[in-house]
């Protein structure tokens, strides 16, 4: 039971990137389309639960004064695997998602979940807290980049959605887009929180 | 080779700034940038760092890992630990020699450490193959135009303080708002340079 608890929390009530305001450079760089975002969703989710279990594996041997650089090392670790894994399998995706592969080594979710979570929890615990996290991480980034390939390309997983009238708006999978999309999805989120809680104080 | 330079520089910093079309580092760019002054120096202290990691970088990459055949498996690692090493050391130097420009840069120099731009800026310029003097150049023009967004960026929000803003889109939606239109301006650069 309180397993699932650590997996349901990333999801929706901490979610790392629309909540905890973690990893925006791959929020905002990859959501160009909804492939890429799933590809660097799940890439980063890999790295989370394998450098999660690591960490807590180890939590008992790392000094506490070197801890941050040996976490950092362990992250590299799973992520050059990642890396080689997505080249050999996935040659298009790694290179859509080019240079923010290699950047999931400094992504702060990781860091932060390795600090705050897996250096002080069971091994069980840390990879269900790896897996919610990365899940939730993956899903506010299918989001932002459903919104932004549908108005910007009018296409969703590739396929064409509006035929051929539609007048894509450029923008949207422009750099501007990403920070557009994400600060109007994030004005959303706010706006129904606070709805909520005027609903609730009458 | 003068009008090589130039183009390197003038392409990190404006044309393909970090910031606004690479999306690198934009932690800091959110989380410092509420008033001028402190935004100038998180900007003068990445600058700093981004160019003298981006000569360091270079020299592991082409003395190090590439005579022994390592860069494919040891390139994130070695990078993250000279930077984060480097960071270290540029502190304790600043702090020996130069205690004012400590007092100013000080607190930003551990932050810079997790900033995703230094580590983006050393394996593009692994990436593109860039020489020396290259990779100088690029770390320089790269790191002022960080400068330059973190600056402009923050004489926005200082405005915005006082502005009447729609409850829900306080705090981070309406400066992901402004960084949007601030994109929007720097797109106007991209016909300067045909890369």
């Amino acid at each position: 039971m309180s397993l699932y608890k650590e997996f349901s929390k990333g999801l929706v009530k901490d979610n790392p990137a629309f909540v905890q305001l973690l990893g925006m450079c791959p929020t905002l760089a990859v959501t160009t389309s909804v492939v890429n975002g799933i590809g660097m969703g799940l890439s980063s989710t890999a790295v989370l639960i394998g450098s999660n279990v690591v960490i807590s594996l180890l939590r008992k041997l790392i000094p506490s004064k070197v801890r941050i650089p040996a976490f950092i090392v362990i992250i590299a670790g799973f992520v050059t695997l990642i890396d080689m894994a997505l080249k050999a399998y996935f040659p298009d995706l790694s290179k859509a998602l080019g240079i923010f592969i290699p950047l999931i080594v400094v992504n702060c979710i990781i860091l932060a979940r390795a600090e705050a979570f897996a250096s002080k929890n069971s091994v069980a615990k840390s990879a269900a807290d790896g897996l919610g996290m990365g899940l939730g991480f993956t899903l506010a980034l299918i989001i932002l980049a459903s919104l932004r390939e549908i108005l910007g390309n009018g296409t969703f997983l590739g396929m064409s959605l509006f035929g051929e009238a539609f007048k894509p708006a450029i923008i949207m999978i422009l750099p501007p887009g990403a920070f557009l999309g994400l600060g109007v999805i994030l004005g959303t989120m706010n706006w129904f929180a606070q709805r909520k809680k005027r609903g609730e104080a009458k | 080779m003068i009008k090589e330079l130039l183009l390197i520089f003038i392409g990190a910093m404006l044309v393909n700034n970090f910031v606004l079309s690479r999306f690198l580092g934009i932690c800091p760019f959110l989380g410092v940038s509420k008033k001028v002054d402190v935004a100038l120096g998180m900007g003068m202290a990445t600058t700093f760092v981004m160019t003298i990691s981006a000569i360091a970088s270079w020299a592991i990459q082409f003395y190090i890992l590439e005579p022994f055949g390592l860069s494919r498996f040891l390139q994130y690692v070695s990078f993250v630990l000279v930077i984060a090493s480097l960071v270290q050391m540029i502190e304790m130097f600043i702090k020996k020699t130069s205690p004012n420009l400590h007092k100013s840069l000080g607190i930003f120099l551990p932050l810079i450490t997790t900033n995703c731009a230094i580590l983006g800026l050393a394996l593009l310029a692994v990436n593109k193959g860039y020489n020396m003097i290259q990779s100088a150049v690029f770390g320089l023009g790269a790191g002022l135009g960080f400068t330059l967004a973190i600056v402009i960026m923050a004489g926005i929000r200082e405005e915005l303080e006082i502005a009447d803003i729609p409850q829900g889109l306080r705090g981070a939606g309406i400066t992901l708002l402004t960084a949007g239109i601030l994109s929007i301006a720097f797109l106007g650069f991209s016909g300067l340079i045909s890369m």
